[in-house]
């Protein structure tokens, strides 16, 4: 049980990384879509870079240029272009997939270098790791698991106790009305579009990091899309976004270890688990109509300031 | 900043031969505007006069494409709205500018400026300050969707005065207040003039241009006409610089002439969110050949009674008689189906009562599809009724196959009316009909209403202009929080009286004055407000 | 701050909104040329190649006529959803499902004649594509929920639960132990019609059926309204359930049909490869479209030559076919990004 919990809250992190992505890029009044593909894109060039150099830092920031680079696209052609932001969203993935398919391909089972490999192995925290129970699931992790932690945290302060947090809120709630009190509304969206889309490349790079050292053809396989359905059914809040991001984090690989959990059921049929747990929560999200959990108020607006 | 030169420069704002272009439409031209200092100007036009518009280049919102602006003397231009609060200009737009989901103290910070972290306690300190400088009042904590409208409209005005803004653009501040609350937003701009703040309010409501404003600037159709003193004019004169034209702005109601009850309301409850209700317990009748007016501030259950007649609402209680029979709980679907003819304007007319994107014949389709036999649609038939309707109420359009976005408010209004109207309907339900439009396709929707009055049909008229209100129904039912606090004679009533009815700070008498008055000037038998005789069993 | 300022435009004349659209395409064609040269490649060798793949020879232009066929039908069904402003980027899903009903009839009711097997395999993969488009419908329907999500997430279940057919109940014994399903009988296999499978009749029959429907009868009418706003169709009194059902179904069923004629025609077989993107390919396809049937003809032809070029080229070239999805991705980019220059017009900032 204890591995399985340890193995999960690993399983866990690409999901943090992307769903605090999203929501942070919600936040800010843009629904992209392209979770999927910006994190196939960070996982690809990821793998490429650190393959090619050895070096985990590389892997990392090549990870984040490249989800950050999809996310440009999108914001260039949403926020100043004022395209579709839904159409644009899916056409990124689409991109994305295509992009590390084609970079990919010749890549295919080829295993990352030690040096990168021993960077993301796992690494107890003095003292927490000690911790009865909880020491070993939540402190004796990889340098990522830690990272999830303190952005959650950050983001959370950032979000709600700054000025600059206020600011990105009121722009995503009411990009008008931002806009008449001064703020920067299309620097605010650039910022935080393309700040999202560098986390989820970073959750990308973690599936073929870390998770499975190996380069597959695709190894998000619809993460990016729960991590969309995650930020609606955490309303819009980092720590409950962490929270639900470790129940998924679970569930996606319940299948793999029925087995050693004593359980016989076709493993295809509970690796659906995820996919159908993604429904019920988007189910159970459309029920709710608290006014502190709704979306914010201009998502997926276009906004152009001379509109009549 | 060159505050300084306010000493010595009284002039607060300049705009000289501004011009502004959407697209094909000159929403200003050659337009030429100045504030003093310590004076409130009113900035007077009808709508689409480009007020607004004009007002808007002050405070940055949009760029002119021609012309110079000044502040205190010094040319400037603004890239954006932050440049202008930087300027200490603050415009209060007639859609609120706020955000919903946060409190007041988090909206008036919103914008640039101040240190990383938010000092909660210093904030509340200073707006305290503002508050009672100016006599306003506001809790810091409420969320803005807790907020009542002129809530809402106080915070603004914080807000604007916390960024130091000493010259004040109100755009329609009036539209949605009752008349106590125009009372005292008037007192707080009287305080504000005293400051030495430079007010420019954009109206096009006469009356109160003449009791608050020092001077008037009245705009025609993108350009400035003139520039008057208050003192020295009345409202005659200022109608002819509206308009173009002399022309008299009463409107003529043809006498109710008594008709037998078409609709019944009785008990209508409608359940709203967090416990409140939309409608609650609203009772009334409606005669043939009479137009009932409903007043009420905002949100008051206007669009609820609307759409529960409609059928576009679902109630949790009472009944509602259509000719006799409880029409409560039929679809639109359903009400078409049983022949009841009732024409129905909602308020938002493109995204409710028309399709934006579609012609004028599928707009009429829309509503005649239905009655066609088999799955195939057929356009035909709705191709020459299209003409008949563009012909009848002169409709601007190049064709009938034009888009209804493509077309003015003002023709997208007729459209949608002539559609209605088409139907021979026996009741015919108008939110809010003449919004947004000018005079003479305001006074063009009058006169149409009027006339399908005289040919007796039912009007129900929810209007927001109280004169309006009581220039042209035969009664006013007034809504407060989805109750009815006041059934009254239009021809009888007040202003001031409506105005305490619609906060709920008075209640008509449900028999008394108001049932007699009524009675006498509706010339029927009973009361009829709340419409317990002559109900037919159902 | 920005140089440039940006202001609406009055409405362009037809001339001028095609050539910007077409300049879009060219610019996209440029633009994926640039960044094919970026990774070493050719661009005109590339896209040569890509021609040469796709017409060349009778073969190859029966090729793409294969690939154009399941890409048409399934743009049918996203355009109908998508008329409706129902994003439904289920087609994966609905082609799966599709399939595995059409393979459940082939596989357990083999011996029934060919006139009467084809059909029925035809309808059952329509109305379990229209099914599994419709559970995300009436959940959108009657609660309201995210049908973007949702449809995707059904894309991973048929998916995972062919998978689990395939290596369960259905693993076929006589494979030799390999995890596959049974080839259908003969029976099950669409007849070719002048050198290329039935499907193509199927295709451009559907392409004037859906034209039809969109336009001259009351349910595409209504489709149509609820897309552009829920509340006129209310207003009008309409049954938006019914009319989101009846949108679902025809959607669904399309991608459905699509599932059953690459099952019957193609792979002969059910597996979990079969739908081959064109659920996605054809989200792109009907937006290029401007959700326009006879369009979408044009553009789905276009998108096979690109599709059956790539093909091409990752065996003459040894270049990856994914290439394909990029050169996609770039062209939708460019074409959305368009849409911007016909609202609105930019010019150097003068400074009043």
């Amino acid at each position: 049980m204890e591995s399985f919990l340890i193995a999960a809250v690993a399983a866990s992190t690409p999901l943090i990384f992307a769903t605090l992505g999203e929501l942070v890029t919600e936040k800010s009044g843009s629904l992209n879509l392209g979770v999927e593909g910006m994190m196939l894109m960070g996982a690809v060039v990821g793998f490429m870079a650190g393959f090619n150099t050895g070096s985990p830092a590389a892997a990392l920031l090549g990870a984040m240029a490249a989800g950050a680079g999809g996310a440009l696209l999108f914001a260039f052609l949403t926020v100043s272009l004022r395209a579709n932001q839904v159409v644009t969203g899916l056409t990124l993935t689409i991109f994305g997939k295509g992009f590390a398919s084609f970079l990919g391909q010749p890549m295919l089972g080829l295993v990352e270098p030690k040096s990168v490999a021993a960077f993301f192995s796992k690494k107890g925290i003095p003292f927490l790791e000690d911790i009865p129970f909880f020491g070993p699931i939540f402190f004796k992790q990889d340098v990522m698991v830690y990272a999830g932690y303190a952005l959650t945290a950050l983001l959370a302060v950032y979000m709600f106790k700054t000025k600059l947090g206020l600011n990105m809120r009121a722009t995503g709630e009411n990009t008008a009305a931002a806009d008449a009190s001064g703020v920067n509304v299309t620097a605010h969206k650039y910022a935080h579009v393309i700040f999202g889309g560098a986390l989820c490349g970073l959750g990308g790079a973690y599936l073929a990091l870390v998770e499975v050292p190996v380069w597959q053809s695709d190894v998000v396989v619809g993460r990016g899309w729960i991590a969309v359905a995650l930020v609606i059914f955490a309303s819009w809040r980092p720590v409950k976004a962490f929270a639900v991001s470790l129940v998924f984090g679970g569930l996606s690989i319940l299948g793999l270890r029925m087995q050693s959990l004593g359980l016989h059921i076709s493993q295809y049929l509970v690796d659906m688990l995820p996919y159908l747990a993604t429904i019920a929560i988007v189910v159970v999200s459309a029920y709710r109509n608290r006014k502190g959990d709704l979306p914010p108020g201009d998502l997926s607006v276009p906004y152009f300031r001379e509109e009549r | 900043m060159p505050m300084n030169d306010a000493a010595t420069e009284n002039i607060a704002i300049r705009m000289e031969n501004i011009s502004k272009a959407f697209g094909a439409v000159k929403a200003n031209e050659n337009v030429s505007f100045s504030a003093r200092a310590g004076e409130i100007h009113a900035l007077l036009g009808e709508n689409g006069a480009g007020k607004s518009t004009l007002m808007n280049m002050l405070s940055g919102i949009y760029l002119p494409d021609g012309g110079s602006i000044y502040v205190w003397g010094e040319k400037t231009s603004f890239a954006s709205p932050g440049e202008a609060i930087k300027r200490g200009i603050g415009m209060i737009h007639q859609h609120f500018k706020l955000v919903d989901a946060l409190t007041a103290r988090d909206n008036i910070i919103i914008g640039p400026g101040g240190g990383l972290f938010m000092n909660k306690k210093e904030l509340t300190k200073k707006i305290r300050a503002i508050s009672d400088r100016y006599g306003l009042d506001v809790n810091p904590d409420r969320k803005v969707y807790d907020m009542s409208v002129g809530e809402k409209q106080t915070l603004e005005i914080i807000k604007v005065l916390y960024r130091g803004a000493r010259i004040l653009i109100m755009d329609e501040p009036t539209a949605v207040l009752t008349p106590q609350e125009i009372t005292r937003l008037f007192q707080v701009t009287r305080n504000m003039r005293e400051q030495g703040c430079a007010i420019i309010i954009i109206t096009h409501k006469l009356n109160e241009v003449m009791e608050i404003s020092d001077r008037i600037t009245v705009l025609r159709k993108g350009a400035s006409v003139a520039t008057v003193e208050t003192a020295k004019t009345s409202v005659g004169p200022l109608i002819e610089m509206m308009v173009g034209k002399r022309m008299d702005l009463g409107i003529a109601r043809p006498s109710f002439q008594g008709g037998r009850v078409i609709l019944s309301l009785d008990n209508v409850t409608v359940a709203g969110g967090e416990k409140k209700s939309a409608l609650d317990g609203v009772s009334f009748d409606l005669s043939e050949g009479e137009i009932l007016g409903v007043a009420g501030v905002a949100g008051s259950g206007q669009k609820e009674l609307c759409e529960t007649i409609a059928g576009l609402a679902a109630a949790d209680k009472g009944r509602i008689f259509f000719d006799g029979g409880n029409i409560l709980g039929k679809s639109p679907r359903d009400i078409i189906k049983l022949g009841i003819r009732m024409g129905f304007i909602p308020e938002d007319r493109l995204g409710m009562g028309l399709v934006a994107s579609m012609d004028i014949v599928h707009n009429l389709v829309l509503k005649d599809y239905q009655q066609q036999p088999g799955f195939v649609l057929r356009r035909r038939p709705c191709v020459e009724k299209a003409h008949k309707i563009v012909r009848r109420l002169e409709i601007q359009t190049p064709d009938v196959s034009t888009p209804v976005r493509k077309l003015s408010g003002g023709n997208i209004q007729k459209v949608l009316l002539g559609r209605e109207m088409d139907s021979d309907p026996r009741v015919l339900i108008t939110a809010y009909p003449v919004r947004g439009l000018d005079i003479g396709a305001s006074y063009k929707i009058y006169d149409l209403l009027n006339e399908q009055k005289s040919k007796g049909v039912a009007i129900i008229f929810v209007g927001e202009d109280l004169d309006v209100l009581l220039a042209l129904c035969d009664r006013i039912l007034v809504l407060c929080g989805g109750k009815i606090t006041g059934v009254v004679n239009a021809r009888e009533t007040t202003k001031e009286e409506l105005g305490l009815m619609m906060t709920g700070a008075r209640q008509a008498a449900t028999g008394g004055a108001t049932g007699a008055g009524e009675a006498e000037a509706a010339g029927r038998e009973g009361r009829g407000v709340a419409g317990e005789s002559r109900r037919r069993p159902s | 701050m920005s140089l440039l300022r940006v202001s609406k435009r009055a409405e362009l004349p037809q001339g001028r909104v095609a050539l910007i659209r077409t300049a879009a395409v060219l610019l996209s064609l440029a633009a994926a040329a640039a960044a094919l040269a970026a990774f070493g490649l050719n661009p005109l060798d590339i896209y040569g190649a890509i021609v040469e793949g796709a017409f060349g020879t009778g073969m190859r232009a029966r090729q793409t006529v294969i690939k154009a066929v399941p890409l048409i039908i399934t743009s049918l069904g996203i355009l109908v959803a998508f008329k409706m402003k129902f994003w439904n980027i289920g087609g994966e899903g609905q082609i799966m499902a599709g399939a595995f009903a059409a393979a459940y009839v082939a596989l357990y009711h083999g011996d029934l004649p060919r006139p009467l097997l084809l059909p029925l395999m035809a309808l059952a993969g329509m109305a379990m594509g229209g099914v599994w488009a419709l559970i995300p419908g009436l959940f959108k329907a009657k609660l309201g929920t995210n049908e973007t999500i949702f449809t995707l997430m059904m894309n991973y279940i048929a998916i995972k639960f062919v998978e689990y057919l395939q290596f369960g109940p259905w693993k076929d014994p006589e494979a030799g132990g390999f995890p596959k399903i049974a080839i259908f009988p003969e029976n099950a296999v669409l007849p070719n019609i002048l050198g290329v499978h039935a499907g193509w009749v199927v295709a451009l029959a559907a392409v004037a059926a859906v034209h039809l429907f969109m336009n001259h009868t009351k349910k595409g009418f209504e489709i149509s309204v609820v897309g552009e706003s829920a509340e006129t169709a209310r207003y009008a009194g309409m049954n938006i359930t019914g009319v989101i059902v009846a949108a679902m179904l025809a959607s669904g069923g399309l991608c459905g049909l699509t599932g059953m004629i690459q099952a019957s025609a193609i792979d002969k077989t059910l597996g979990v490869g079969l739908s081959a993107n064109y659920g996605f390919t054809a989200i792109i396809t009907a937006w290029l479209a401007r959700l326009n049937a006879v369009a979408l003809l044009f553009v789905c032809v276009a998108f096979a030559v690109l599709l059956q070029g790539s093909a091409y080229i990752q065996l003459a070239m040894k270049v990856p076919a994914a290439v394909a999805g990029v050169v996609q991705g770039i062209i939708l980019f460019f074409v959305l990004g368009s849409e911007f220059f016909l609202q609105y017009k930019v010019s150097r900032k003068g400074r009043v």
